[in-house]
């Protein structure tokens, strides 16, 4: 016990004697916070229209109206011309073309059936969708006022309706950085715990300390533990300095225990130290490291579900999930800060991370070798 | 009397590469014992054997009277390597490098002060200086200080004296001649075969073999022909000529001048006779005792003829 209080003390006069890294480790947290967090957003706002009427009627320019004084959507430009529309989409300078054909007023006027026709860049298919979604529900409110004056100039004929009311729980005003911040948190303690403490590794490998201590009678275990401790600790503060920033910048709400979320976090830093020192035992130089661990980081952390819902990916890569540290903890800071779950919502969460941690840490151990 | 170390049949390659080669020596206890060799002659590879750093493919290491495959645990309680590269934390400072490696080996600088005192001395007024910034000679003694904090009965140096101005280098042997007192057996191994002298056996190890084991005084008799060391203003001229002559059986540049023996160890007159012959008329021809680069470099010959 006695060793591994002496190597911990060692490792923190370390790292912070670092100049860079001791003012980086607390630095970054706060910068990634500031910066990602509002950035970071699904939210569609000012789709650019570039609008077509071929009709100008009261009819059309009243759509037209409704489309403008929409939240989502901007008329950006006006023209009769399909060509320069068509150019304006292929620039980027508008997101969609409406074109009203001559005769829309006058359909209407006659109770039959009035046709526009909607162009929308696809590049990205999932905004396009948004706008189209979103266009639908504009179309669907000009149709309520079409028929209610309808219903006033004609009011013998009976109109049956469905009417929902919703609400969004968990997030009633449908702020996406309440979304992202748990999310981001996640990524932060990822950070921490794949990089710094698997180069502080292989570094004493580069520079042949590792020699030194191989000849000590300082036990495997106690020297991977010492290489965690550190990291572990830093991640746990780096958490914390980010929980403070969510309530002070961005007013995030907390729903369930703060205790709960660290232990959360403190069982995935252990797993995920124990697959960077794993890492770090294959790895000869840090450049090798630095190489096999971003790679790594970056597929934990696309898949882990922080952009993309966890459930519409395809099954193999839900079940690659189910060894992904990061995947778990993304639900678990979400479900324990937005929803307010308690031990027993997440238990299964806890115990695949457990399950991890246990398993890497002693492959690091038993692959790390004093002997060559 | 139980033997320090018991090494028989020790082999270890690298791919293809034989780095040591039916290594088979024994070192006494409480004795310097040196290994001489050229780099890459398998010094280092045989170091990290001793120190259970390495597994041999072959063969049976025994040091103070463990294996070092099997007693790995209790052999590395009692030793103390020095490797090659200064390895010891340069964001550390002096002192807190010693610590740490007494503390790692649960000890107490204090509790053997004794033993590193005469070294130690050296660089305590430098003991809140970061080891990185420290000299050459420096950093060497912080490291035999913190090599031998724990009191080991075995230290292992691997070439301590590689880099080290010749001032510091006698020094250094002076502080391993003072730790023989402390009843430490030293085995160093190093590229300069001034240093030979300063050791009580050497072992000269060339290409993974080793090629005698002997004190230095029996080594340097078992050159097994006359000397002659022959100097002259023309020196490579000199050397060329020599080696033309079919009579000369080994010619090299020692210094200032050049050691050279004969195949039918015949008389220093024909030498001279034969550089006048040929236009060499400043030669100076003395007959000389055989240090124990030129033993060496007659078992180099002969290894490689065998």
């Amino acid at each position: 016990m006695r060793t591994i209080f002496y190597l911990i003390r060692k490792e923190f006069l370390q790292i912070f004697r670092n100049k860079f890294i001791s003012k980086a480790v607390f630095a970054i947290p706060i910068l990634q916070m500031l910066i990602l967090v509002p950035a970071i957003t699904f939210e569609l706002k000012n789709v650019k229209l570039a609008i077509i009427d071929k009709d100008m009627t009261p009819e059309s320019r009243g759509l037209i109206n409704k489309l403008d004084g929409s939240t989502f959507f901007k008329i950006a430009f006006s023209t009769f011309s399909e060509d320069e529309a068509n150019n304006l989409l292929l620039r980027n300078k508008c997101n969609m073309i409406l074109e009203i054909n001559p005769g829309f007023g006058k359909d209407i006027g006659n109770g039959k059936q009035g046709k526009l026709l909607a162009t929308i860049d696809a590049v990205n298919a999932s905004s396009a969708e948004l706008t189209w979604a979103y266009f639908n529900g504009v179309i669907r409110d000009y149709n309520t006022d079409l028929i209610k004056e309808n219903i006033i100039t004609n009011p013998v004929v009976p109109f049956p309706r469905i009417e929902i009311t919703n609400r969004y729980w968990y997030n009633e005003l449908l702020n996406y950085k309440y979304y992202m911040l748990p999310g981001i948190l996640v990524i932060l303690v990822t950070a921490i715990g794949f990089l710094l403490a698997g180069l502080n590794m292989v570094r004493e490998k580069e520079i042949g300390t590792i020699e030194q201590i191989n000849v000590t009678p300082v036990r495997k275990y106690h020297f991977i533990i010492a290489k965690m401790a550190p990291f572990l600790l830093i991640g746990l503060t780096d958490l914390a300095l980010g929980l403070v920033i969510g309530k002070i910048a961005f007013n995030i709400p907390f729903e369930g225990s703060i205790l709960l979320m660290f232990l959360g976090s403190t069982i995935f830093l252990i797993a995920v130290l124990g697959v960077a020192l794993f890492i770090s035992t294959f790895s000869g130089t840090q450049q090798q490291y630095m190489f096999v661990a971003f790679f790594c980081m970056i597929i934990f952390i696309l898949m882990s579900g922080i952009f993309t819902p966890y459930e519409s990916m395809p099954i193999w890569a839900q079940d690659f999930n189910l060894i992904n540290p990061v995947a778990y903890l993304m639900r678990i800071n979400r479900m324990v800060m937005l929803k307010g779950s308690t031990i027993y919502d997440i238990s299964r969460e806890l115990c695949s991370l457990i399950i991890i941690a246990i398993s890497f840490t002693t492959l690091a151990v038993r692959r790390y070798r004093k002997t060559a | 009397m139980i033997k320090a170390i018991e090494s028989s049949g020790i082999a270890k390659s690298f791919g293809p590469t034989k780095a040591l080669d039916d290594i088979t020596f024994s070192v006494n206890e409480s004795e310097i014992f040196g290994f001489i060799g050229p780099d890459g002659a398998g010094k280092t590879t045989l170091f990290r054997i001793i120190t259970t750093l390495l597994l041999p493919d072959k063969g049976n290491m025994k040091v103070l009277g463990m294996d070092a495959t099997s007693d790995y645990k209790e052999l590395r309680k009692n030793i103390g390597y020095m490797p090659g590269r200064f390895s010891l934390y340069q964001d550390l400072s002096v002192e807190e490098n010693l610590n740490f490696y007494a503390t790692v080996f649960g000890t107490t600088v204090k509790e053997n002060y004794d033993l590193i005192s005469d070294i130690y001395s050296h660089i305590e007024p430098f003991r809140k200086r970061l080891a990185g910034k420290l000299s050459g000679g420096m950093k060497q003694k912080l490291a035999l200080s913190c090599a031998l904090i724990h009191k080991p009965r075995l230290l292992v140096l691997d070439e301590p004296t590689t880099g080290v101005d010749a001032v510091s280098r006698s020094e250094f042997w002076d502080m391993l001649s003072k730790l023989h007192q402390h009843n430490i057996t030293i085995i160093v191994s190093t590229p300069y075969m001034d240093e030979a002298i300063r050791c009580d056996r050497v072992a000269l190890i060339q290409n993974g073999k080793i090629l005698s084991v002997d004190t230095p005084q029996n080594i340097r008799a078992g050159f097994s022909r006359k000397l002659f060391t022959v100097k002259s203003v023309e020196k490579y001229k000199l050397i060329k000529t020599l080696r033309k002559n079919p009579e000369v059986l080994t010619a090299y540049p020692f210094g200032d001048s050049i050691h050279v023996t004969l195949i039918n160890d015949a008389s220093d007159n024909f030498l001279l006779g034969y550089l006048v012959s040929e236009g060499i008329s400043d030669a100076v021809i003395q007959e000389a005792k055989a240090g124990i680069e030129d033993r060496f470099l007659e078992l180099m010959e002969k290894g490689i003829k065998a």
